[in-house]
């Protein structure tokens, strides 16, 4: 890169942008709809019978019942609704990939390529209710029961909050300084503005009968053990602790980074411009993980911004309006590449030495020819797994927890949810079902003793 | 190209598209922005005796929306003119003077006494306009002073003052009817016996559309209270095209010039008049609602589908469904008709098996093989076409006749012989047994 010619070593600085950029380049993704907007789209509804919306929403929200709520002038009638089924409904509103969910089952695709908008009126009705702190849901009469839940995650706080309405009282664990878990220190920040996700939390919470005990980590301050003989119940929701590795040579060298820790910190940032970036970026991995660093690389004031992925478009784990979210914002997708050895020099750029693959019968095969890449920074986004360690004596399926229909884990007495368990979809709207199964699955089982 | 030209008692207008007499003929601003834009006629809005009425000072209007708030149903409390009648008079003189190829009727208004009817009626003469129109139709305000649909709900008043108009005026008189009787047909024989002209309707139906629910006030809502006003717009253009067949097929009344109202929004809207009887279509909501532009649609929609169907002038067209309007009684109640979905159409909203299930006839499956599958079973459909009417999709679910083999539902064979409840073995009053 010719403006870079001459200098010794990689180019990373913070304060690329001027300070209006920053707002604006993290500002909403999706800005709200209005009223009028809310009415027009939402009269779209056919109501249908059997909504495959619904179906393909994992929580299960009625959708067509809440979208006729809005229509009718009823928000908070339509944001109890969505709560019923989704407490974290607000945030699933902005984070979901609706576009492969609830929306890439409405029939109006059929019908002329455009869904109605589903996310966006799912967080109408939920942010009409948050701000007029619409509470919804009173606490049953207190049971005695105690349930420990660790992780303050989306699983965590849906298996909180329907616990705490059942009238039991439960005590979060949380290794992070905030709540919120992937809400707070994972989604990029462009989905989740104004400190959401801890707004969120404050909502959740004031049903009472819920205590959050921050910088406890599992493992480490106390023992699963130990809450097994402390609580009635236990509910583990610890998320994805570990980050796979990619297995070349040179990925442990500074300036190859872990994209979800460096997601953490630009999210955690006081001042985005005191956040150092790459002038050029590459990105390895194909996932929403990838796609995340790369697009807020490129906000950040990144000039060149390149994923590589080993695999072709269809295969991204990112979905299609994830990748074309990517583009727009002007970073490059290398499809069919993966990184052979990854060169760093003390103080020069870092050197990739990528290969060429290609499909063959479904099986990924090098070409043998290879391209050298060159990059200030590297972030490594290829997929985060479940560290065993904190939970001994829980059985594992594929690497991550095994748990039933009801997410009862191999240990009676605790429960487990989220991305931790196997067979998940590693989506927050998944994990608040995981959660609210639990929930009335410990319910039903304390309602028992 | 097909020809538009109309002629409806004598009176000349290059299409049949009128505006009726409502606010948007209230003055010649009006008049002559709606002539430049093409509309073929105006009836003028409606002239009273001085000193003129007033209107409320707040809110005249309210309305029905359906999807983004597309108006479907208008309702006012407005009045009839409140401007002095020799300005109006001297307006319409100017703008028929002005405007010589374009239809000027004169919607009048005053109280049930001969003098006043003959004393207006002269002035107009003077004016040159092509008729008069004699507003017995609107239901609120003016009713309650004994003039409106005061006059036009009792027929034998109809009569009487549409034979006085007659004695004092060589001008076609037009009289405007009230939907708000039980049958429409005696009203209009009261007008053609009065010796009048034509018959003009619907005016608008007694309504309220809304109530504010922080006031609990009527809507439209004046200083708290609300009254009935009269409702008109698409969502009464049925009850027009009932009542406008209902005259063209009475024997009383058949071939009875009329001027149709009710709804009219499209080329569509007017044709459907048209073939039930009408000669011309008098458009007020549509214009409130869209500005005087739309005549253009109505002009090219009327004269393109004129072209495909060859028909060369409106005559051609006008009655021609009058003769398939019958009873229920004479209906063929051997004609059988199943729903069918087009499943290349369908986009699986799945309505049209909800509304079969719950409230129907349990004929529409959910699913086939497990997956979402709408499929009528013809064993259990009846024909209703309650499906038809809910499918978001247009032509997707279509009404087939069955024209052979046996009726699964009934296992009854198609009978293609015409039979009617007249001879039905289930009627007590059967007149002779089908042969």
């Amino acid at each position: 890169m010719p403006a870079a010619q001459g200098r010794p070593g990689p180019d990373i600085a913070s304060g690329r942008l001027a300070a209006d950029d920053y707002a604006r380049n993290f500002a909403d993704l999706h800005p709200p709809l209005d009223a009028h907007e809310a009415l027009v789209e939402s009269d779209r509804c056919y109501f249908c019978y059997d909504a495959p919306c619904m179906n393909a929403c994992p929580t299960g929200i009625d959708i067509p019942l809440f979208i006729r709520e809005i229509n009718t002038g009823n928000p908070l009638g339509a944001a109890k609704t969505i709560f019923d089924e989704n407490i974290l409904g607000g945030m699933c509103a902005r984070v979901c990939p609706t576009e492969t969910l609830c929306e890439e089952a409405c029939v109006r695709n059929e019908a002329e390529g455009e869904p109605v908008k589903i996310g966006l009126l799912q967080r109408h009705a939920t942010d009409k209710a948050m701000v007029a702190n619409a509470q919804f849901y009173k606490r049953a009469a207190p049971t005695g029961k105690r349930i420990a839940v660790v992780g303050a995650g989306p699983a965590g706080l849906a298996c909180a909050h329907r616990l705490a309405v059942y009238g039991h009282d439960v005590v979060i664990f949380d290794a992070k300084p905030k709540p919120g878990g992937l809400n707070e220190y994972g989604i990029a920040a462009y989905k989740t503005v104004a400190d959401f996700a801890q707004a969120e939390i404050d909502y959740i919470l004031s049903i009472g009968g819920i205590a959050i005990e921050n910088g406890k980590r599992l493992g480490q301050d106390f023992q699963l053990a130990d809450l097994r003989r402390q609580f009635d119940a236990v509910f583990i929701g610890i998320g994805l602790a570990g980050v796979n590795q990619l297995h070349e040579s040179g990925e442990e060298s500074p300036g190859v980074e872990d994209a979800v820790e460096f997601i953490a910190e630009l999210r955690q940032a006081d001042d985005l411009a005191n956040l150092k970036i790459g002038r050029r970026v590459a990105v390895i991995g194909g996932g929403m993980t990838a796609i995340d660093v790369a697009v807020q690389s490129k906000l950040l004031g990144a000039e060149d911004v390149t994923i590589l992925y080993r695999r072709g478009k269809e295969e991204m784990k990112a979905s299609e309006f994830e990748q074309d979210l990517a583009q727009t914002k002007g970073v490059t997708i290398k499809h069919w590449v993966r990184p052979r050895k990854i060169a760093v020099k003390e103080g020069s750029p870092v050197r990739i030495e990528c290969e060429y693959t290609r499909d063959e019968g479904g099986r990924l095969k090098a070409t043998g020819e290879t391209f050298e890449f060159e990059a200030d920074m590297v972030f490594k986004a290829i997929g985060q797994k479940f560290e065993p360690g904190p939970v001994p004596g829980l059985e594992l399926v594929g690497g991550r927890l095994k748990v039933d229909n009801e997410r009862r884990t191999s240990l009676p007495g605790v429960w487990a949810g989220g991305d931790c368990v196997h067979g998940g979809q590693d989506l927050t709207v998944a994990a608040v079902e995981d959660g609210k199964r639990a929930a009335e699955s410990i319910n039903r089982a304390l309602s028992r003793q | 190209m097909a020809d538009l030209r109309t002629e409806f008692l004598g009176i000349k207008s290059p299409n049949p598209f009128w505006l009726a007499s409502a606010p948007p003929t209230d003055k010649e601003y009006n008049v002559v922005r709606a002539f430049k834009a093409g509309w073929g006629g105006v009836v003028w809005k409606t002239l009273g005796e001085d000193p003129a009425v007033v209107n409320v000072n707040g809110p005249r209007y309210g309305a029905i929306w359906g999807a983004d708030r597309r108006l479907l149903g208008f309702n006012n409390i407005e009045l009839i003119t409140d401007r002095p009648l020799d300005v109006n008079l001297r307006e319409i003189k100017k703008v028929k003077r002005e405007w010589p190829d374009r239809a000027v009727v004169v919607s009048l208004m005053v109280p049930c006494e001969e003098r006043n009817w003959a004393a207006i009626l002269s002035r107009v003469e003077e004016t040159d306009a092509d008729g008069v129109e004699l507003n017995f139709g609107c239901p609120h305000g003016m009713s309650e002073r004994g003039m409106g649909s005061a006059v036009g709900q009792v027929p034998e008043y109809i009569e009487m003052v549409a034979r006085w108009c007659k004695a004092h005026t060589r001008m076609p008189v037009i009289v405007k009817l009230t939907p708000n009787i039980t049958d429409i047909r005696h009203p209009a024989r009261a007008a053609k016996d009065g010796g009048a002209d034509a018959v003009s309707l619907i005016n608008t139906i007694n309504s309220i559309v809304s109530v504010d629910l922080d006031t609990m006030s009527p809507v439209p809502s004046i200083d708290g209270k609300g009254t009935h006003g009269g409702y008109c717009g698409p969502a009464v253009k049925p009850i027009a095209l009932s009542m406008v067949s209902e005259i063209a097929r009475d024997k009383a009344t058949r071939g009875f010039p009329i001027s149709a109202i009710g709804g009219v929004t499209t080329w569509r809207d007017a044709v459907e008049f048209m073939t039930l009887g009408a000669t011309t279509v008098q458009v007020c909501t549509a214009a409130m609602t869209y500005g005087f532009a739309i005549v253009k649609e109505l002009i090219s929609g009327m004269s393109n589908w004129m072209d495909e169907k060859g028909y060369r002038s409106i005559d051609d067209f006008v009655g021609a469904a009058v003769p398939n309007v019958t009873d229920w009684q004479f209906l063929n109640l051997n004609y059988i008709a199943k729903a069918h979905i087009n499943q290349d159409l369908c986009i699986k909203c799945g309505r049209c098996h909800i509304v079969c299930e719950d409230t129907s006839h349990q004929a529409i499956t959910a699913k086939k093989n497990g997956n979402r599958h709408f499929e009528v079973i013809d064993a259990e459909c009846v024909g209703c076409n309650l499906c038809v009417s809910v499918c978001p999709v247009a032509n997707c679910i279509t009404m087939v006749e069955m024209t052979s083999g046996t009726d699964p539902r009934t296992g009854r064979k198609i009978d293609r012989h015409y039979a009617n409840w007249t001879t039905h073995p289930n009627n007590p009053n059967a007149v002779k047994a089908a042969e």
